[in-house]
């Protein structure tokens, strides 16, 4: 197996016995990047110089026996991170030429561990999408098959480490987008509890659904990077205080006695039925390591997604409006006043950011917000107290993460609707603020990967990812590559 | 007037007196260079968020208690949205439909009754920035220079109950408005600096109405004598369209103070919708009550309570008690100097006459005074000592503001201390006597006013040295009158 393709755990062996370093490994990487990027297109930034500069630091604090198992590991990083002296776009062109100058505390405390970041993937603009052609950049390709998307909003990031152009990578997820283009690509993606990871220089959807995590090649790399990234942060006031538990030593295969729900509600809606035997295959298989699956319901949760995309795009609308063109980023030119100038400047924003802008200030006016906003924040605590009462039975609650696999390319950009469907077993999490974990659970007959989705008590990662490492560990699934592969090495 | 009823209510925003801004940790100092003083939170960078500064929640209780409001033990922010170049959001964090404290009242001596004018809330927000517009006017500006150092900085909404009844009466509530602020250090409620704002609506209704008429915002208003000198023109505006039969548009006025005229604006018809939701940032703050006990322990004795106070303690006047608790800084002047000279009345007049002229003409509140409450009662008490006279004890007080000298040294080093002295006295009365001898005589023929002449003549012959009291005690002997 080459560098690129190894896990983080692996790589930390490596390093630890000083039989690679950090500078290999990223050698590695970037001849990937060179090979394959052409087609993926999974960055909207590379930081080649910086990457280096930051590897050698790494080798030294390794041989100075740093310990931390991200030292030296060239991880990718979404590009609506704020990072410190390199380009921040969101991919829009708003942000076309915005370098903060300061780091979103994700980023702070990757740096922090040693990590190396090779560059900032793409993404739908704003985050706003669940294909990443959003997008006003490029077009990333799924690396599995490059005429299909790779999902979003995290798309960059989950093509990214899919291809092995990174080990590892950080996603947001305000409705799924870490865990929808990580199942998408066959790669695992984790979307932790509402407060638990530092939100502080993350460019903002969605305030009250904005949610970090990592996206990884197996959950044991998920639960280390959880692990640098978790905890209270000052500088975010939705952060929560509280001691951060070791999540590698959560990592047990034991789950015997568990409860595992099944909710009816999230097993229907248009899911393909190869992904539906997937799901239920997996079920069986977390049956015969001892958990007991129950079927369950969640009465709230059909009306999760009108809910969901009310209260997002009321957020949205108020978190975009501050691109007006005024302190920095792109400001249109030939304006002939302050108003000519923000329409005229706001004019270049992408279909989907306006369409939401638009339903958001829609659902905020006066008239309107009891009907829509307060009604949304009203159905938003009953899907909250769907899972309260589900969760006092059930230790966790699986479901798919997507209806289908990844589908191809304008394939539902001219019907909003029907993508926004593909948020519609991930969003609840969002509303919930609780921990969900996508983990690969088989591939259709195309060949594509499907994920299958376990969500847990607020605060309880430990037990979600144990379920998801269990399964994992005994699904016996084949270590495929992309296509990706044979296609530029053959 | 007759027939018709006045009806003004106040927003007034104040700036509160914290050292850094109310959701970053930048300073607030006034007068900085610009945009010196901001950080990527109070520039509103994408991805920062806000981090709420715990010494302005007390401010705006202590503001809330010092109105006699309640404090709500949740309130929410929330966000007021609006595009402008000085609005880094695009929103202003602000509080709408619960608010920090509600249902308070401020109450007002108008021609000796009281008034009690009803707050409805005082609640916290954030400044925003400041726009400069270059050329004469903001509608033919070439560019726009923004300055945020304001932005960001802590700021409290209070919103008056329709209460008011006259122009005189809103210029009186926002003195004590801010007699309050002041005195509960809350905001240094500087117009000039921009540091207490305010706007007005008013409408007129028929007397005996309990309906409101149309009502007009006034904006613009940058001094307390413009708040009245708007609402003065606004009444009048509005009467002559009612008498005339027509009707007042609800509009936005702004007031012109050159031309002593308000102009319309913007119609109200076409109000901005403010789109106010929950900041999701921010979660309901909670204030508990326990908080609030502490806050109020904080408080000072508040002016109503001194003034009633004074008056009981120090047998003042009504008019002195208020005149003393005009300021924090002159009550506390006055008491200091109480403590080493315990005359109120010679100590009142003193403090609520020359040394208010004094700091007036120096520019000084009475806490920055040169002449300190000890080296007041140094001077007052040679004053009764009789070792000066008062109106050389005047001239000594002039003296020390401009030397920060005191007073025993400035009396010492001129001479001026009193003659006292019968023997020196009686001299110069002998001289002025014989040089005299016209008032001499209407003295003795009982016009007894020439006598003050007299006396006159002795004090200006000994520079005003001479003890006044004695010379006539003396001129009448000798005259045997």
């Amino acid at each position: 197996m080459q560098l690129n393709e190894m896990t983080i755990h692996q790589l930390r062996e490596l390093l630890r016995a000083g039989e690679v370093s950090s500078w290999e490994i990223l050698e590695a990487v970037f001849a990937k990047i060179d090979a394959v990027e052409g087609e993926v297109g999974a960055y909207l930034t590379l930081c080649r110089d910086e990457a280096f500069a930051q590897a050698q630091r790494a080798d030294e604090m390794l041989a100075a026996g740093e310990t931390s198992p991200l030292c030296g590991i060239p991880i990718a990083v979404k590009d609506n991170f704020s990072t410190a002296g390199v380009r921040t776009t969101c991919a829009s062109r708003l942000l076309e030429n915005y370098i903060p100058p300061f780091d979103a505390a994700a980023v702070a405390k990757l740096k922090k561990n040693g990590a190396v970041l090779v560059g900032k993937t793409n993404l739908d603009e704003f985050g706003l999408g669940s294909s990443t052609e959003n997008s006003q950049y490029q077009c990333t390709r799924n690396p599995w098959d490059l005429s299909r998307v790779p999902g979003g909003s995290s798309g960059g990031s989950a093509a990214a480490v899919a291809a092995g152009e990174a080990a590892a990578a950080l996603g947001t997820d305000t409705g799924g987008s870490i865990r929808q283009p990580a199942a998408f690509c066959g790669i695992v993606g984790l979307k932790p509890t509402y407060g638990l990871v530092s939100r502080y220089g993350v460019v903002a959807a969605a305030d009250s659904m904005d949610h970090i995590g990592p996206m990884t090649r197996d959950v044991r790399d998920a639960a280390l990077m959880l692990q640098a990234i978790a905890g209270w942060d000052p500088k975010d006031p939705t952060s929560a205080r509280g001691d951060v538990p070791d999540y590698e030593a959560s990592l047990t295969e034991n789950i015997k006695g568990l409860v595992v729900g099944l909710p009816r509600e999230l097993m229907g809606n248009g899911l393909d039925s190869e992904v539906k035997e997937a799901v239920f295959g997996a079920a069986n298989l977390l049956e015969s390591l001892g958990a007991r699956v129950e079927e369950i319901s969640l009465p709230h949760a059909e009306y999760a997604m009108a809910t969901f995309y009310v209260i997002v795009s009321a957020e949205i609308s108020s978190n975009l409006a501050r691109f007006d063109g005024v302190r920095y980023g792109y400001r249109a030119a030939e304006a002939e006043d302050t108003v000519s100038m923000f329409i005229k400047t706001r004019e270049a924003l992408g279909q989907e950011a306006k369409r939401r802008i638009l339903m958001g200030t829609y659902f905020l006016q006066a008239g309107n917000y009891e009907t829509y906003y307060l009604k949304a924040l009203k159905v938003r605590t009953l899907i909250k107290e769907d899972f309260e009462k589900a969760f006092q039975r059930c230790n966790v609650i699986i479901s798919p993460t997507t209806p289908t696999a990844a589908f191809a390319f304008g394939h539902k950009t001219r019907t909003p609707v029907t993508m926004y469907q593909s948020d519609i077993y991930t969003c609840t999490a969002n509303l919930a603020g609780i921990p969900a974990l996508t983990v690969p659970c088989g591939y259709n007959q195309a060949g594509l990967p499907i994920g299958l989705q376990i969500m847990g008590k607020p605060f309880d990662e430990e037990t979600v990812l144990r379920v998801g490492h269990a399964y994992e560990q005994h699904a016996g699934l084949p270590r495929r590559q992309p296509q990706t592969e044979v296609k530029t090495n053959g | 007037m007759a027939d018709w009823e006045v009806v003004i209510g106040l927003e007034v925003h104040a700036e509160l007196l914290t050292k850094s801004k109310v959701f970053c940790g930048c300073s607030t100092e006034f007068g900085a260079d610009p945009n010196s003083q901001v950080c990527p939170i109070c520039m509103g960078l994408p991805g920062t968020l806000p981090l709420l500064n715990k010494r302005a929640v007390e401010l705006a209780v202590k503001a809330g208690l010092a109105l006699q409001c309640r404090v709500n033990q949740f309130s929410v922010f929330a966000r007021k949205q609006y595009f402008y170049p000085d609005l880094v959001k695009a929103y202003q964090i602000s509080q709408d439909d619960l608010p920090l404290c509600s249902d308070g009242h401020v109450e007002l001596l108008v021609d000796d009754t009281v008034r009690r004018i009803g707050i409805n809330r005082v609640h916290l927000e954030e400044e925003a920035g400041k726009s400069l517009h270059a050329g004469e006017d903001i509608m033919n500006a070439a560019y726009s220079l923004l300055d945020y150092n304001r932005a960001g900085i802590g700021l409290i909404e209070i919103v008056t109950e329709p209460d008011i009844r006259s122009p005189e009466e809103a210029r009186l509530f926002l003195e004590k408005l801010r007699l309050l602020l002041q005195y509960a250090e809350v905001s240094d409620c500087k117009m000039e600096e921009g540091s207490l704002r305010c706007d007005a609506n008013i409408s007129l209704r028929r007397k005996g109405s309990s309906a409101f008429g149309v009502k007009c915002e006034i904006k613009n208003l940058n001094s307390f004598r413009a708040v009245q000198r708007a609402l003065e023109f606004e009444v009048e505006r509005q009467k002559a369209l009612l008498e005339a039969g027509e009707a007042v548009v609800p509009e936005t006025r702004h007031w012109d103070e050159s031309q002593g005229m308000t102009f319309s604006m913007r119609s109200k018809v076409e109000a901005a919708d403010y789109r106010y939701f929950p900041d999701p940032n921010l979660y309901p703050l909670e204030v508990a009550p326990s908080w609030v006990e502490a806050i109020r322990e904080e408080l000072p004795e508040l002016p109503d309570a001194k003034r009633d106070r004074f008056m009981e303690q120090y047998g003042l006047s009504l008019y002195a008690a208020e005149v003393l608790t005009s300021s924090r800084d002159l009550a506390d002047y006055f008491e200091e100097c109480m403590e080493d000279i315990q005359d109120p009345k010679l100590v009142s007049n003193w403090v609520m006459g020359e040394v208010q002229r004094w700091l007036k003409a120096h520019g000084l509140e009475a806490a920055d005074s040169p002449v300190k409450p000890k080296d007041l009662a140094g001077l007052l008490r040679l004053v009764q000592e009789n070792a000066v006279s008062n109106l050389v004890a005047k001239d000594v007080l002039e003296e020390m503001f401009a030397t920060g000298k005191s007073a025993h040294t400035i009396v010492e080093e001129k001479g001026l201390r009193q003659i006292s002295d019968d023997e020196s006295l009686e001299a110069m009365i002998a001289e002025v006597l014989e040089a005299n001898p016209g008032p001499v005589e209407d003295v003795k023929a009982g016009k007894s006013k020439a006598i003050g002449f007299l006396v006159g003549q002795v004090m200006k012959a000994s520079k005003g040295k001479a003890n006044p009291q004695r010379v006539n005690e003396l001129i009448r002997q000798k005259l045997q009158v």
